[in-house]
């Protein structure tokens, strides 16, 4: 099935009516060597009949997390999705359009993203958001692109606390313009605030944090702003969106950009994407911030309206002086995240906030008491903490996956200091009997 | 009409020359050009400028566009009211929409730059 | 005044959407946890009844315009169907509850699916590897300049500091080449709208690392001698870079690889039928020669011994650009793409969406100038050069087709055309949609004569008229400041 319309008699009467002989006629502005003279190696036709079928079978051959539970964070969350999300992001009016470039027809679109703006700025407390970067990781490392930009200087202090994958991505981005990462040292699962303190100097465009950390630990920002601060550097924040149902925004911690994975907000695990990266900063940087921006305005009527605005800044109009290269953000995530918001609303996000954090709070404090296991670093923190394991953790998880359980991380993949210990989570959907049959299965 | 008393550049800058102070700003036709302004970056005062150079750049709706002095100096004057109002560049291009004043280094010939008759001449050729 | 009022207007003290069940472990005060003078006082958010939620969003959703509601020939866009059956296997349980870090062992499903798409995009593109790592298209440009920088620093050849685009290219091009610390040279088109070799020859030099082309470009032309120019600029020491936007043109017709490009993107949310999202998810994967892909994002899927496996082991790896796989979410809509479509159906997809896009051309090309003359490979630029004389801009033209019931085409680009209108109808596009299209860009040829205010003044059926831009830019009303 190719979802082509047209019958080959109306194909024949197009062909006649431009005076073309075939449809081979038309592709002769491709020289003959260049044509393809075999049939791509690629499987199909199915019918829908067939691909439902295949496509079921693929999807039996992974264990999914609603016949799995999952104790496993680090930066990709199980938490609620409630059904009015997909009920929204699944209309087409809404998934089949493409940018709003003409707002009287995308009116739909641009009210929803300004709404994602304002949510975005009240739960991070910052005076400006854009419509959305690709993920966490990317939208970080444009944040220090923008630090760069903004003070001149290429160094990026960040605490080897913030989650490995973002460190990662940071040094592809900083390799390939000429910037320089610098790594500051942890006190246990915290960032080590006096080697961070040394590590900013006169080249230092952006110390980053990320809060809660990777390993759920709740960070002490007052340092680091200081340290940025006082070197005239830029304060960069990354953070957890549902944390910030309780904990203090970054906003308020006089942060000059904020940047979050927003995925928690309504958007599936999906293996790891698509997800939503948040992206925030003060009102003075707006003219530096990357990615697309929604403003309300008025039409010729007076009628309140909204439209992309600031346009100037991106590729399509400033080509190789652009704040970004970002084209195609995460739009309908973003729409997810703003149905999540606008539906749990002031209480609920509360409620959600608290639930992860008694549950991990509880199942911290009983596995404590567990011979064989130890919670060795006393440091606040919110869904998710660090649990030294006396047995193997590929042993413990294998053991969990038969009774239908994911175990946490083992953090030796990415700390090689820290073989041995497990970053465990708990979601505001872990249930005390689900805690309950973790914690035997570990203690057997 | 264009300003007699001015002179004018190939990149649409107006110039008025008083002693060794030379106040800078685009012409009708570049306003109109580039539609409503929305935005001007502009240096502070005590910032140098070279001749030809970019001095700060002018942001429409749909175009940024640099901005070139046609003299080398310092900024003594930068109009102060076309943050809030960029309007004025609009409205009133060659008095309200002025820029910046320049204390000019040396006594820029003025033959270089077009007269009001040569600049309407060029822009009728492009 | 506005039809529909914000969230927040709707909000009302002590409401919520949803319900959530009570805590049932021991509960102990948050202070206590978290230390209090980490605690937030107040939380801003919205107080809304779940039926106002849906409500509020679904009013919004019928002030939109997506491809489901009609026509929308946006140029270099391919907003084709959506097929709405990989819409349905994409949200499967068993494809997207899955955590990314989950057990090798119990993902081999969804492994599958990536490691099999890595090898069809190689296969459609002519190319040996492919990453999907990338988000979007830019996303992808943006991995493939920085594989052709590590290479160049393998080689010796680190020193190489220019990339060269067409004046015709997508905005992305340029600011991605800035972005991987590359200096921008354009170079012109000749007036058969295809790049102009002498141009190209006379800026290429031991200081360019990369030339980076659309084919077909964005005018809907072959770049003919696309072979000889990829000889060119190898013989130069630089490389060649595919922008793959318009792969909907060449579909098992033609492959990239083979005229000697050395790596491409793809948007999958373009050619390979996962919708737009009004402005993403997309997915770009990019697909290389062989001698790039020891420097490919890490990891890549893997195959040993009949298990999938994800392969970190990449000592030469540029590292990564996404926390993850790519959006595999996209990834696998596209999948069941390809599978429904099969290599007959791919090849079909090109063909009809050339024919499309020449009969539309010739049925609008009496009332509009038409630079590039009457054929064209899956798009088409217009100019409304004759209209502009009369006063009546490409821009109204849009606005007016509106009131058409259409989409407006993209215009003002490529920027070599004055006036552009950039048309491609894609090939799920029926003959009666492209008449009813073509006799309203007639229609509205014929306004610009006899009733130009009509068109300048349009649209007049919309919810908001023509929006103000420039006081959208200089109040700078980003977010909701009024009560809520």
């Amino acid at each position: 099935m190719s979802y082509v319309p047209n019958t080959d008699s109306e194909r024949r009467r197009m062909l006649e009516s431009i005076g073309a002989e075939s449809i081979s006629a038309l592709f002769e502005q491709i020289p003959p060597s260049l044509i393809l003279q075999r049939h791509l190696e690629v499987p199909g036709p199915l019918s829908e009949i067939e691909l439902r079928k295949y496509a079921s079978e693929i999807s039996r051959a992974n264990a999914c997390l609603d016949d799995y539970t999952c104790f496993l964070g680090a930066g990709i969350y199980d938490h609620y999705i409630p059904s009015t999300v997909p009920a929204i992001t699944g209309r087409s009016e809404f998934y089949t359009a493409y940018t709003p470039y003409q707002p009287e027809i995308s009116q739909g679109n641009l009210q929803a993203i300004f709404e994602f703006q304002s949510l975005v700025c009240r739960l991070t407390g910052m005076e400006v958001a854009n419509a959305s970067m690709y993920d966490g990781a990317s939208a970080l490392a444009e944040a220090a692109l923008m630090a760069t930009s903004i003070t001149g200087r290429k160094g990026w202090v960040v605490s080897s606390c913030v989650h490995p994958a973002y460190r990662e991505t940071m040094r592809s981005y900083a390799w390939a313009s000429g910037c320089r990462v610098v790594e500051v040292a942890r006190t246990g699962i915290s960032t080590d605030f006096e080697d961070l303190g040394r590590h900013v100097t006169d080249d230092t465009a952006c110390v980053i944090i990320q809060n809660p950390n990777f390993f759920g630990t709740v960070e002490s920002l007052s340092e680091a702003e200081a340290a940025a601060h006082e070197k005239g550097a830029l304060f960069v924040v990354c953070c957890d969106p549902i944390s910030l149902g309780l904990l203090k925004p970054p906003g308020e911690h006089n942060a000059d950009i904020c940047v979050a994975e927003g995925q928690p907000l309504g958007i599936p695990t999906g293996f790891g994407g698509p997800l939503l990266g948040i992206f925030a900063c003060k009102k003075e940087f707006v003219r530096q911030m990357p990615g697309r921006v929604v403003g309300a305005t008025t039409d010729a009527n007076g009628r309140r309206g909204y439209t992309l605005t600031l346009q100037t800044r991106e590729q399509h109009i400033r080509r190789e002086k652009a704040t970004s290269n970002i084209c195609t953000n995460e739009a309908l995530n973003a729409l997810a995240a703003t149905v999540y918001l606008a539906t749990l609303g002031k209480h609920g996000l509360r409620r959600v906030a608290d639930l992860c954090l008694q549950n991990a709070h509880y199942a911290a404090k009983t596995i404590a008491t567990l011979p064989h296991y130890e919670l060795p670093f006393d440091a606040p923190f919110f869904k998710e903490f660090v649990v030294k394991c006396r047995k193997p953790i590929t042993e413990i998880n294998k053991r969990l996956a038969r009774k239908k359980m994911i175990g946490g991380l083992d953090l030796g993949r990415f700390y090689p200091e820290l073989v041995g210990h497990m970053l465990l989570c708990m979601t505001e959907k872990r249930t005390v009997n689900e805690i309950h049959s973790l914690i035997e299965e570990m203690a057997s | 009409m264009i300003p007699e008393d001015l002179r004018y550049t190939a990149s649409h800058e107006w110039v008025r020359v008083e002693d060794d102070l030379a106040t800078i700003g685009i012409t009708d036709h570049a306003q109109s050009e580039l539609g409503d302004i929305v935005y001007l970056e502009l240096p502070k005062v005590g910032a140098t400028v070279q001749s030809n150079g970019v001095f700060g750049t002018i942001e429409s709706v749909k175009t940024v566009s640099d901005l070139t002095s046609p003299v080398s100096g310092e900024v003594v004057e930068v109009n102060d009211e076309l943050p809030d109002a960029p309007e004025l560049v609009n409205e009133e291009p060659y008095s309200g929409g002025w820029m910046i004043i320049v204390k000019m280094e040396a006594l820029i010939e003025l033959d270089e730059l077009m007269t009001a008759e040569q600049y309407e001449n060029f822009i009728q050729e492009h | 005044m506005s039809a529909e009022p914000t969230i927040f207007e709707l909000s009302s003290p002590g409401r919520t959407g949803v319900d959530l069940p009570a805590a049932d472990v021991p509960e102990r005060p948050v202070g206590e946890l978290l230390g209090a003078e980490n605690l937030r006082d107040a939380l801003p958010l919205p107080e809304v009844s779940q039926v106002d939620v849906i409500r509020h969003y679904t009013r919004l959703s019928s002030i939109n315009y997506g491809v489901n509601t009609g026509f929308y020939p946006l140029g270099s866009c391919t907003m084709k169907y959506n097929p709405t059956v990989n819409e349905e296997i994409a949200a499967y349980p068993g494809l997207s509850k899955l955590h990314p870090y989950q057990p090798e062992e119990l993902s081999q499903g969804i492994l599958r699916v990536l490691y099999d798409m890595q090898f069809f995009l190689a296969e459609i593109g002519g190319m040996d590897a492919t990453t999907l790592q990338p988000a979007a298209g830019a996303h992808g440009e943006l991995t493939a300049l920085m594989l052709f920088k590590r290479h160049h620093e393998r080689v010796g050849e680190g020193h190489r500091h220019i990339v060269i685009v067409p004046d015709s290219s997508h905005g992305t091009n340029p600011a991605t080449a800035a972005r991987c610390g590359y200096e921008v040279v354009k170079v012109e088109s000749g007036p058969d709208g295809r790049v102009s070799i002498s141009a190209l020859k006379a800026e290429l030099s031991r200081e360019v690392a990369a030339v980076m082309l659309t084919n077909p470009n964005t005018l809907g032309l072959f770049e003919t001698q696309v072979a000889e120019i990829a000889e060119m600029v190898h013989d130069s020491g630089a490389l060649l870079y595919c922008d793959g936007a318009n792969m909907n043109a060449i579909l098992g017709m033609h492959r990239p690889g083979d005229a000697g490009f050395d790596a491409m993107h793809f948007n999958l949310h373009k050619t390979f039928g996962a919708p737009h999202g009004g402005g993403g998810p997309g997915s770009g994967p990019v697909a290389v020669k062989s001698f790039l892909e020891p420097y490919l994002p890490s990891p890549m899927i893997g195959f040993d011994e009949g298990r999938y496996y994800l392969d970190s082991d990449r000592p030469d790896s540029i590292g990564r650009l996404h926390a993850f796989y790519g959006n595999v979410g996209v990834i696998v809509k596209s999948y069941a793409y390809i599978l429904s479509l099969g290599a007959s159906g791919l090849k079909s997809v090109s063909e009809n969406a050339v024919l499309n896009a020449n009969y539309l051309l010739n049925s609008i090309a009496d009332a509009y100038e038409v630079p590039y003359g009457r054929r064209c490979m899956h798009e088409f630029v217009a100019s409304a050069s004759k209209q502009k004389a009369l006063g009546v801009r490409a821009l109204d033209i849009a606005k007016r087709l509106i009131d058409f019931g259409f989409h407006p085409p993209t215009i003002y680009f490529p920027l070599i055309v004055p006036e552009a209108l950039m048309i491609e109808p894609t090939e799920t596009e029926s003959v009666e949609t492209l008449d009813a299209f073509a006799q309203a860009m007639r229609a509205i040829a014929e306004e610009a004569q006899s009733d130009p205010e009509v068109v300048k003044s349009a649209p007049h059926v919309t919810p908001v008229t023509r929006l103000d831009e420039a006081a959208a830019a200089r109040n700078m009303e980003l977010q909701w400041t009024g009560g809520d």
